[in-house]
This record gives C-alpha cells, sequence and structure tokens, in this order.
C-alpha cells in the first residue's frame, strides 16, 4: 500500500509537470487534492491503517500533500504567466484598422468664424447687435449717405421687393443707424457693437460672387474716437486673428458713410508677406473696409458730430474663411455639401 | 480707366519706377489694378525695397521686353516689289546702318506704296532684327520667336518690319505698325525709347470723379510726390469772325445744365489725326476715327471735360440758314432721338437733350451725340460743345436709356463746370491744330448756375479730434496745399478754399472739415498715422441671452451629434407648396401676400423669401444623398413673413432638423445602419430641451399637413404649441425625390424655445440614501399613451419615488390584441430616511392599482 501511494505520488508530481494550461491544473488538482483526489482519500484512509504504522502513514501522507499543494500552487503561478506572456506576444491586433465611428456633429464654417469675431470683439468691448435682414430704402441707403440716384448705389447691386421701398439689406451697415438709434438714448450714450448678420447683392453666383453673404460690421461711438483708435483697434483684432505679429495697413478708399475711408490689409498668413498666389505676390490680402463714421451718419443716428466722433470697420466672415482654409469657391457656403461640412 | 505713363509726364515729374507709384496711387484710394508694360521692362522689386525702403512685392510680368540692340525703330524709305512673289514685298528700311536694310514682308498696308520708288518722306515703323525676340504674330496662342535668318521666295531675309501684335502693343496683325512722323526720334533708336510705355488700370471709387482723367490723376500724383503740376495749354489762337451772332443757347432748367460753352471753328480738314494723337488715345484703349471726333476724346482723357462736336452747317441748315439756337431742357415724354450709334431711342421726361431752333431734340445730354447733327466726312465748321451736366439726371439718362459712354461716366459721376471753358478752349485749338482752319474769336458761355465757391475753417484741434494726431498750422496748410486747396494760416485755424476742379469737399462746415481731415490724412499718407488703444469710457454692456442662447442650442444639436446647414433664404412658392401633399389644406403660411417677394429675382429658383427651412434642409438632404449614407442636420435662421399694414415683415427665427439614413455610420466592426425613426428624432429634441433646461415640455399627436399624421409629434412648452417633429408625409418625401424613403424632420420656433430657456435652473442634490428598485410590467389598451402611464405613476409615486425608466414595450403573445406591455423601472427612496421593503411593496402595489383603476392597465404576469 505504501508503495502504491509513494508510486502514485511521483506519477502525479511528474503529471503536474507536464500541465500547461488551466483546465489540465484543475483536472489534476480535482484528481489529487480535490474532496474525491486520491490524496484526500488517502488521507481519509489514515483511520484503517494499522495503528502501529499509523502515524508514519500520516505523516508521510501529510507531506506528499504539503509538497504537492506547494507544487500545484508554483505550477498554477507558472502556468498563469506563462498564459500571460503568450496573450501578450500573441493576441494583437491591427492597431491601423479605423475605430469605431462616432456620430460627430460640427457648427457651419461661417459660424465657427462669425464665433472667432464674437470672442475677439468681446473682449475689446464691443458686443453683438443684429438687425433686419429685410430694410428700408432709407436705412440701407438714404440714412447712410447714400441717397437716391447717387453714384454710391452703383457700387452694390439691390434685391428690391415688389413692396416700395423695402429691399434686402445690401450690407450689414443699416445696423449702425439702428443700433445709434436703440442705444445711443438720443445721442447721449457711447455704444461699441458689432453688427453681424446676412446681406445680399443682385450679382451672379460665381465661384467669387454670391447673392447672399455674411457681413461683421462694428462701430464705436465716443466723445473721443479717433482715427488712431480705428488703428490700433483693427490692429489688435488682426493680431488675435491671424496670429501674433501680423502686420496690418491701410489704404485710402471711400465708402459713403465714413469719411475719411480706409480699407485694410493683413500682411498675407499663407506666405508671410513674400507673396504667394493668394495674394496676388503683394504679401498683403485684403480684410476689411473702415473709416471715421461720416458726419450725416451720426447726425441720423441722433448724435451730434462736432461733439462725437466714431469709427466703422466691416468684414466678410465667409472671405476670411476663404482664405484661412484655401476654398477657392464660395458656393460651399451655401451649398451644405456633408463632404465640405465634414471638414469643419 | 487707362493712364499711360508717358502722358501723367507732360504734366508732372515722376522720379520714382512705375510699380512704386502705382503702390501709392493704390495706398491713396486710386487702385491700380493693374499695370501693362510696352516693351519696358519691369523694375525689379527687390531693386525698389532697397532703394526706396519701402515693402513692396507685385507678381513677375510675362510681357516682351524689346531688346534695346535688336529692335529699333526705323524709315522705310521705299518699298520694292519682291521678284518671286506677287504677295510679298520688300521693304528698304533705315535704322542708322550705313545702308538700308531688306526686310522681306507681306504687310498689306505696304503695298500702296509698292514699286512707286523712293518714298518723298519714309514711313516709320520698328525693325526687329536677326536674334531679337517678338511674338509670333501668325499664332493663335501668345507664343514668342526668335528671328531667325530665312531667305522668303528667294530673297535673303534676315529682319522683319513689326506688327503691334508682334510687339505685344495689340492684337493687331492685319499690317506692320505704319507712323507718318519721326515721333522725334532718329532712326536706329531703340524702339523701347520710342514706343515704350507703361499703362496703368486705374480704378476709381465715386469721390474720386475729379481724378477721370490723365491731368486728374497727374494733380493726384503731383500732391502725393510734393511736386509742381503743369497743366495743358488752354490758350486759343482765334483769327476768324466772332463766334456772336453765329449761334447762341437758351438754357431752360439751370439745376439740370447749369454750363454750356460752345466755340467754332471755321474751315477745317477731316482727316486721320496725327500719329502722336493716335497713339495716346489707343494707349488709352479709345480707337482713332477722325481728327474731329478724336479731339473730343483727346481733351476728355487729357483733362477730363467731355466735348461734343456739331456739324455746324447742319445746325445752320436746320435753323433754316439762320444762326442756330441751341436749347437745352428735360426731355418730353413720348420725344424721339436717334442717336450717333443709330438706335431711335424714345426718351423719358428726366432725359435732358438739347434741341434746334424748332425745339427738335438733336442730342441726348452728357451721354450721347444726335445721329443728324454729326461729324461727317465733309464737315468743315465744327461747332464744339463743353458743358456741365446734373450728375444725378445723367445717370437716370444712362440707366433709362441702357446707354454708357466715356462722357456719361464722367457726367454721371460729377464734373466741375470751371471745366467747361477750359475743355472747349483746349478742344479747339487742338481742331485747328490737327484740322486747319480759324477758330472764330470768342466764346458763347451760357452759365446761369454757377458753382458756389466753398471755404472752410478747419482747426488744427478739429483734425485732432478726428485724427488722433496733433498737425501744426504749417504743416496742415502745406499738404491741404499740395492738393491744390488755397490755405490762408491764422494762428490754429486754416481757411481753405476749395480748388475748382473737385466737387467732393461737402459745403457744410463738420461734414467739409472732415473732408478736408481726409485730404490731410490721404496725402501725408496713412501709414504716418500712429496706433493708439481706445482711451473713450466703456460703454454700457448689455446681457444679450437671445445670442448667448442661440450658440448653446447650435452646441447642444452639435454634441447630439448634428451638422449645421446654412442656406439660401430666397426660394420659390412652389418650392414650398411641395410640402403640402395635393389636396390637403396646408398647415403653414402659404398665401401668395404673405411672402416677400423679389421685384429683380436673379433666377427662377430665388423668387420669394422662405417662409420654412424645411424646403433648404430636403433639397440640401437630396443633395446629400447621391453620396451620403447618413445624413442628421439642422439650421437656424430666420424666415420672413409678409404683415398687412406693415412695411416691414417679421423674420422670427426658426430651427429645422432633418435625420435620415442609417442610424450611425457603417463600419467594418458594425454598428446599427438601420434606419432612424421618430424616436431618433424626438430624442435630438428632447436632448436640445434638457440642456437648455426647457420645463414643461409635453408632445401631443401633431395633425400637420406635411407629417406623417400617425408617427408626428406637436411639441408643447407650457401648453403652448413650439412646431412639431416627426416622419414626413410620404407624399411630400416623394415631392423631394424620397420616394419610399423615411424623412424625420422638424421645424421648431427657436425664439419660443430659446425664451423657455431657464439658465437658472436649481440642481437636485445627490442622494444621501440608497434607492430601492422594483420593475412593473402594465398591460394597457394602445391607446393609453406611455406619457398617461407614466403620468399616474408619478402621481401616486409622489415625493418617494425618485425615477421612473420606461425600459421595454412589448405588443405579441401573451399580450392581447390592441395592447402593449409597458415595464417600468421604479427608483424609490428619499433623503429623509430608509425606506423599508414594505413601505415599498405597499407603494409599488397602490401604483399598479391606481393604474388598473384609471387606466384600465392589468400587471403582466
Amino acid at each position: 500500500m505504501q508503495d502504491a501511494l509513494e508510486t502514485r505520488y511521483a506519477q502525479a508530481a511528474a503529471e503536474l509537470d507536464a500541465i500547461g494550461d488551466g483546465d489540465g491544473l484543475r483536472a489534476w488538482e480535482a484528481a489529487t487534492l480535490g474532496k474525491k483526489g486520491w490524496l484526500t482519500e488517502a488521507l481519509r484512509a489514515i483511520g484503517s491503517i494499522a495503528p502501529e504504522g499509523r502515524a508514519a502513514y500520516g505523516k508521510r501522507v501529510n507531506e506528499m500533500k504539503q509538497a504537492l499543494t506547494a507544487a500545484y500552487e508554483a505550477r498554477e503561478t507558472l502556468v498563469r504567466e506563462q498564459a500571460l506572456a503568450h496573450d501578450l506576444e500573441t493576441n494583437q491586433i491591427d492597431v491601423t484598422l479605423p475605430g469605431r465611428p462616432r456620430p460627430t456633429g460640427g457648427i457651419h464654417p461661417s459660424t465657427q468664424t462669425l464665433r472667432d469675431f464674437y470672442d475677439i470683439w468681446a473682449d475689446m468691448g464691443f458686443q453683438v447687435y443684429r438687425s433686419r435682414d429685410v430694410e428700408d430704402d432709407d436705412t440701407n441707403f438714404t440714412l447712410l449717405n447714400i441717397p437716391p440716384h447717387h453714384p454710391a448705389r452703383d457700387m452694390q447691386d439691390t434685391f428690391y421687393t415688389t413692396d416700395p421701398n423695402i429691399i434686402l439689406r445690401t450690407h450689414t451697415s443699416p445696423g449702425q443707424i439702428r443700433s445709434m438709434r436703440d442705444l445711443g438714448e438720443n445721442g447721449t450714450q457711447a455704444i461699441r457693437v458689432i453688427l453681424p448678420g446676412m446681406c445680399y447683392r443682385y450679382e451672379q453666383i460665381t465661384t467669387r460672387s454670391e447673392i447672399q453673404f455674411h457681413q461683421v460690421e462694428g462701430i464705436a461711438v465716443g466723445r473721443n474716437i479717433r482715427m488712431t483708435d480705428l488703428k490700433g483697434t483693427i490692429a489688435a483684432f488682426a493680431q488675435r486673428m491671424f496670429g501674433e505679429g501680423a502686420q496690418v495697413r491701410f489704404r485710402a478708399s471711400y465708402f459713403p458713410f465714413t469719411e475719411p475711408s480706409m480699407e485694410v490689409d493683413v500682411e498675407c498668413f499663407l506666405c508671410g508677406g513674400d507673396g504667394c498666389r493668394v495674394c496676388k505676390y503683394s504679401g498683403w490680402l485684403e480684410i476689411a473696409g473702415s473709416g471715421m463714421i461720416h458726419p450725416t451718419v451720426l447726425r441720423n443716428g441722433g448724435y451730434d458730430p462736432s461733439v462725437w466722433s466714431g469709427f466703422a470697420f466691416g468684414m466678410g466672415p465667409e472671405r476670411i474663411t476663404m482664405l484661412k482654409h484655401g476654398i477657392e469657391d464660395i458656393r460651399y457656403f451655401w451649398g451644405n455639401d456633408l463632404r465640405f461640412l465634414e471638414q469643419f | 480707366m487707362q493712364i499711360p505713363l508717358s502722358w501723367l509726364k507732360e504734366f508732372v515729374e515722376i522720379d520714382i519706377p512705375p510699380e512704386l507709384l502705382a503702390e501709392k496711387l493704390t495706398t491713396a484710394g486710386l487702385e491700380v489694378g493693374a499695370i501693362t508694360y510696352i516693351g519696358v521692362p519691369q523694375t525689379d522689386a527687390e531693386v525698389i525695397r532697397r532703394q526706396h525702403s519701402v515693402n513692396i512685392r507685385y507678381p513677375k510680368s510675362d510681357h516682351l521686353v524689346w531688346d534695346k540692340q535688336r529692335l529699333l525703330w526705323g524709315a522705310v524709305h521705299e518699298v520694292k516689289p519682291h521678284p518671286g512673289a506677287d504677295r510679298l514685298v520688300l521693304a528698304m528700311v533705315d535704322y542708322g546702318a550705313a545702308e538700308l536694310e531688306q526686310c522681306v514682308t507681306g504687310a498689306p498696308n505696304l503695298f500702296e506704296y509698292k514699286g512707286v520708288g523712293p518714298l518723298p518722306a519714309p514711313l516709320y515703323t520698328v525693325i526687329a532684327l536677326e536674334g531679337a525676340e517678338v511674338w509670333d504674330g501668325h499664332s493663335d496662342e501668345p507664343k514668342r520667336m526668335i528671328l531667325k535668318e530665312k531667305p522668303l521666295r528667294g530673297i535673303p531675309n534676315r529682319s522683319m518690319v513689326c506688327s503691334d501684335k508682334e510687339l505685344g502693343i495689340s492684337d493687331e496683325h492685319e499690317g506692320i505698325m505704319l507712323f507718318r512722323s519721326d515721333l522725334g526720334h532718329k532712326p536706329g533708336t531703340p524702339a523701347q525709347d520710342v514706343l515704350g510705355d507703361v499703362v496703368f488700370h486705374i480704378e476709381l471709387t465715386p469721390n474720386l470723379a475729379r481724378c477721370y482723367s490723365v491731368l486728374g490723376v497727374a494733380r493726384e500724383i503731383a500732391a502725393l510726390l510734393d511736386k509742381p503740376l503743369r497743366t495743358p495749354d488752354y490758350s486759343v489762337i482765334a483769327e476768324g469772325a466772332p463766334i456772336d451772332g453765329a449761334v447762341s443757347v437758351e438754357i431752360r432748367s439751370p439745376k439740370h445744365n447749369p454750363r454750356f460753352t460752345l466755340m467754332l471753328l471755321r474751315g477745317a480738314t477731316l482727316q486721320p489725326s496725327p500719329d502722336w494723337m493716335q497713339r495716346k488715345l489707343k494707349l488709352c484703349g479709345q480707337r482713332p476715327i477722325n481728327n474731329i471726333v478724336d479731339v473730343t476724346n483727346y481733351v476728355m482723357f487729357e483733362m477730363g471735360q467731355p466735348l461734343h462736336a456739331f456739324d455746324y452747317d447742319k445746325l445752320v441748315a436746320r435753323a433754316g440758314g439762320g444762326a442756330p439756337n441751341l436749347i437745352t431742357r428735360l426731355a418730353n415724354a413720348g420725344e424721339i432721338l436717334k442717336t450717333l450709334d443709330g438706335k431711335e431711342r424714345p426718351l423719358v421726361e428726366t432725359d435732358v437733350v438739347i434741341a434746334d431752333n424748332r425745339d427738335q431734340a438733336i442730342s441726348l445730354a452728357a451721354v450721347m451725340g444726335g445721329f443728324d447733327t454729326e461729324i461727317g466726312d465733309d464737315t468743315t465748321n465744327v461747332l464744339l460743345e463743353a458743358a456741365n451736366w446734373d450728375f444725378i439726371s445723367v445717370r437716370r439718362t444712362m440707366h433709362a436709356q441702357k446707354l454708357f459712354s466715356e462722357a456719361g461716366t464722367r457726367f454721371s459721376r460729377g464734373v466741375h463746370p470751371s471745366q467747361a471753358a477750359l475743355g472747349v478752349q483746349r478742344g479747339i485749338d487742338l481742331m485747328r491744330q490737327v484740322g486747319g482752319g480759324t477758330v472764330a474769336k470768342g466764346m458763347v458761355d451760357a452759365y446761369p448756375l454757377p458753382a458756389p465757391i466753398i471755404t472752410h475753417t478747419l482747426t488744427t484741434d478739429e483734425i485732432e479730434r478726428i485724427m488722433g494726431m496733433r498737425f501744426t498750422a504749417d504743416e496742415a496748410a502745406a499738404l491741404l496745399q499740395r492738393g491744390g486747396f488755397t490755405v490762408d494760416a491764422q494762428g490754429d485755424a486754416l481757411r481753405v478754399t476749395v480748388p475748382d476742379t473737385r466737387l467732393d469737399i461737402d459745403r457744410d462746415p463738420v461734414i467739409g472739415a472732415a473732408d478736408l481731415i481726409e485730404e490731410i490724412a490721404r496725402i501725408s499718407g496713412y501709414e504716418g498715422i500712429p496706433t493708439t488703444i481706445i482711451a473713450d469710457e466703456m460703454p454700457k454692456q448689455r446681457p444679450n441671452p437671445s445670442l448667448e442662447r442661440e450658440e448653446a442650442a447650435r452646441d447642444l444639436l452639435v454634441s447630439l451629434g448634428l451638422r449645421e446647414n446654412i442656406s439660401y433664404r430666397m426660394t420659390t412658392p412652389e418650392r414650398e407648396a411641395q410640402l403640402v401633399p395635393a389636396g390637403m389644406t396646408p398647415s403653414f403660411e402659404t398665401s401668395a401676400e404673405s411672402y416677400v417677394r423679389i421685384a429683380n429675382p436673379i433666377s427662377a429658383e430665388k423668387t420669394v423669401l422662405r417662409h420654412t427651412l424645411l424646403v433648404n434642409l430636403l433639397e440640401n438632404a437630396a443633395g446629400s444623398a447621391r453620396y451620403a449614407e447618413r445624413i442628421q442636420v439642422f439650421e437656424i435662421g430666420n424666415v420672413y413673413l409678409r404683415r398687412p399694414g406693415q412695411p416691414l415683415p417679421d423674420e422670427p427665427r426658426k430651427l429645422g432638423l432633418l435625420l435620415m439614413g442609417g442610424r450611425s455610420a457603417a463600419s467594418w466592426v458594425g454598428g446599427d445602419t438601420s434606419a432612424v425613426d421618430f424616436y431618433d428624432l424626438k430624442g435630438v429634441v428632447e436632448g436640445l430641451l434638457a440642456g437648455l433646461h426647457v420645463r414643461g415640455v409635453g408632445y401631443g399627436r401633431a395633425a400637420h399637413s406635411s407629417f406623417h399624421p400617425g408617427r408626428s409629434a406637436e411639441v408643447k412648452i407650457d401648453g403652448q404649441a413650439v412646431g412639431v417633429i416627426g416622419e414626413l408625409h410620404p407624399a411630400v418625401a416623394a415631392a423631394f425625390d424620397f420616394e419610399g424613403i423615411t424623412v424625420l424632420a422638424a421645424e421648431l420656433d427657436l425664439e419660443a424655445l430659446l425664451n423657455a430657456a431657464n439658465p437658472l435652473h436649481r440642481i437636485r442634490p445627490l442622494p444621501v440614501t440608497p434607492s430601492v428598485y422594483q420593475d412593473v410590467a402594465l398591460v394597457v389598451r394602445d391607446e393609453v399613451s406611455a406619457a398617461e402611464v407614466e403620468r399616474v405613476i408619478r402621481m401616486i409615486g409622489g415625493k418617494l419615488l425618485r425615477s421612473v425608466a420606461l425600459f421595454d414595450v412589448y405588443t405579441g403573445d401573451p399580450v392581447p390584441a390592441a395592447h402593449r406591455s409597458l415595464a417600468y423601472a421604479l427608483a424609490y427612496g428619499t433623503d429623509e430616511r430608509t425606506l423599508t421593503d414594505k413601505e415599498v411593496a405597499a407603494l409599488h402595489a397602490k401604483i399598479v392599482k391606481a393604474c388598473e383603476r384609471e387606466l384600465g392597465a392589468t400587471l403582466r404576469a
């Protein structure tokens, strides 16, 4: 019996050394150390051993149990480590496969640029003031120093409605009159607003021109608003919008509602001013029209132009978006092609 | 407008490169859109940057630069026949060499001289010698070529007499360039030095009417470069019988015709104008016609005053042989005038005309002369008109008659009346010089409405108030004087008189001051104005919830996976009518009078302003559906509703949503690509409203003509309808090319949503006791809505019921027909104490009972 036990013990130890997986280990454990395992049964059999050999038998079986239990645990650890090493080594995935798509939305590129404008101008104290798309001729033109039949009306081709003197605004400038009258408290309060909105012009739709487009106009009216402030404010905007160090230059121009009037160019941010196709090799990009608010417009807004002064500027978010992202066709904006929108 | 550099130099010294001049003009508001080089090289920008310390850049020009050794001024002395070819001749050209060069040419304009022997006076042209680079005159595409020695029909030939096209001056290749005069240069002079030039293409804003001429631009250059201005010679050699008695003028409406001047030239000969004049006109883009007409154009281009030449004898004939009396007046309705272009034009009452003694219109004032009194081949006596017209009426006429001329362009922007007298003098004497004859002494000058002399007082304080920088009175005066203003400085005040060339300085003292300050800024240069930050008080800052909440709504929709559209706001009523299935009553405003209608639509697809965003979203989706499996978009924007009795329409903001296609994108890992349904859309709306913290939201069945009646809902906030969401009516989907496809759409009143947003929403504290969860499945009849079941559960559950979550809707065996099972997970709990199982069981049973009693529900086993 003792011999048989020893043989069994040696066999079990050898078997254990050959086991390489969890299932094998569990089967071995059940057959050896489990409730019905031979070793457990051998322990239980102590009572049936003749008393003179019982102590030695018991000692020996307990030795076996300890040895096999220790060996089992060692083997289990080894097998687990091997399995882990095997898993780390073999269960690799192709990390270049695309990820699971998540549904993503996005705002329109024009909205993105408008928000950039809102943020930058808000930091300088310019709040958003929105006014209507359908305007009367007076507010869109006459009150802005563009009387009927004035040559400046040729500069903007207008969409008229079938209602007399009602038009689609050709620029956001009527917002100058509306904001001055609304917020200026009869020409007694300084104001600083930007006027974003959709404008409409009767033009052929081409890669470069559209019948509707956003403008963001801004005005500052106060008792001490000067051309130097206009230059400084626009320069500050350019630094924020186009990067620190962005240079601006001012050229004389003409807008009926400002005097003096200036066109604003920013150093081409694509070529750093060295000249490229986008800036037509001039090193400059036109980004805004601006000027000191015309005395007539101040008057029409309720202010006394001999005491109050102000500056105004206007920019096109679509144009700036086009420049920033290399968009060569303005028709992309209202085409709503998802393949375009998804790039923002 | 094309302005040649050579002509500018007659009036002002220009000692900077043309490219730098163009930059200075552009910076001063005269935008040089392009520069055309004729034969001369472009200046290297790097050289200008270095020599003038300016930051200037421009594209490289690819024009032909005339080789100074091989393209020379030549004199053709004889044109010999080609011994072997009828269609070729041999031009014998002196180009400064010892012997005449024999050029074989087919130029048709030399044939009249063929075989007549040595010419009495040589003809001048440009000769290209072997090795010279020219444009290929025979190529349709621009193509350069190097001239090589090549015998033509047996005659050696190593040079060429050149056409305009070969030199890159114009596309003219009918014959070679031929001048009758040497233009002041000896044969052999490099052609560059004779004909080389630079032409500026200048775009003028409406305030720069004074610059519509070479002199006008020269005046600006003189101011910018601080150089003296030379003016044309306005003197007249008049030796003929006086004009008095030969013609008279009657101005009936001085407002429309402030000034009208006439001079008379007798015995002139109509012939081509001289080479120098033709050349300058061509450089300005004007085709030469004859000496008389050319002078009218020449003076207009030179100093900006349009002129009109009448055949005096035709006027005399119309006056029955007596002295013509020219009447200027407004046209009569129904009056017809045949203009120079041969068109019979019905006139309107705003047109201004010149009429003859019988009061018959003979000329359309300012825009175009009449056919019956124009200069003809037999004209000898020329009556020259230089008038001044109200620019507004000229603009009206140009638009009414759709007639745009160089004269009209200038008059419609404004010409100072002082220029009329100068123009007529300059014109009549030039006509005498190029056409012969004798100028009648004197001028008819009717000037009933003299231009006011405008004088302003400008203080250095006012300059500083607007510009933010200080000029001394002397500095400011010097700048204005450069601009041609007369200035008298007294202390800090300048007394400024506006020159009689410009109309852009307003009479109003405040506006006039602003105009003068602009001149100071422009002439001193904008780059010299410093930059400051606004020192003025910060205005009152106001809340702007309307914008802030709109942007928050955009962000929420984006986080819900939707992409923003921005669409055309113009559409047609017909396109919007497609939202209403045939035979149904529209649920939104479709009446013709409710539309803002465009009077001048750009296309038949854009005739009115929209009433709805749905058409935009559907049309966008139809475009996207060609390539996209999945479309989830929104648009926020105005719609436009005409209001009875109000001039301006209502412009409410709307939110439109559209979902169609797969729920999520197809992918190699699978993903739910089954089609979206009502509940996807509702999830978006719920997410938006929850994000805005809108309370009191309810959904009820909708009855909207554009939506599926069984699968659409009206969204309500506190019982007020704010829009419809749901599956588009199948007939509507079909109308937008989505036959048989489920399209989910919504249009909501954005103003109402945003007004209901609650930025001060209170939070719930985190629970401090655990919840006890109990599920319940209730079988109810189909007509009992989920909202109704939830209402009863919540009503009974009261404060102890923390949440109600529907987790299953089941129909089919064993649920009876026309019934469904709704399964809810209920969480009970209160922070006041821990609920006992018994309490929860009792409340749960009470809820079930109430549902049984009030909704006829049965507990599902």
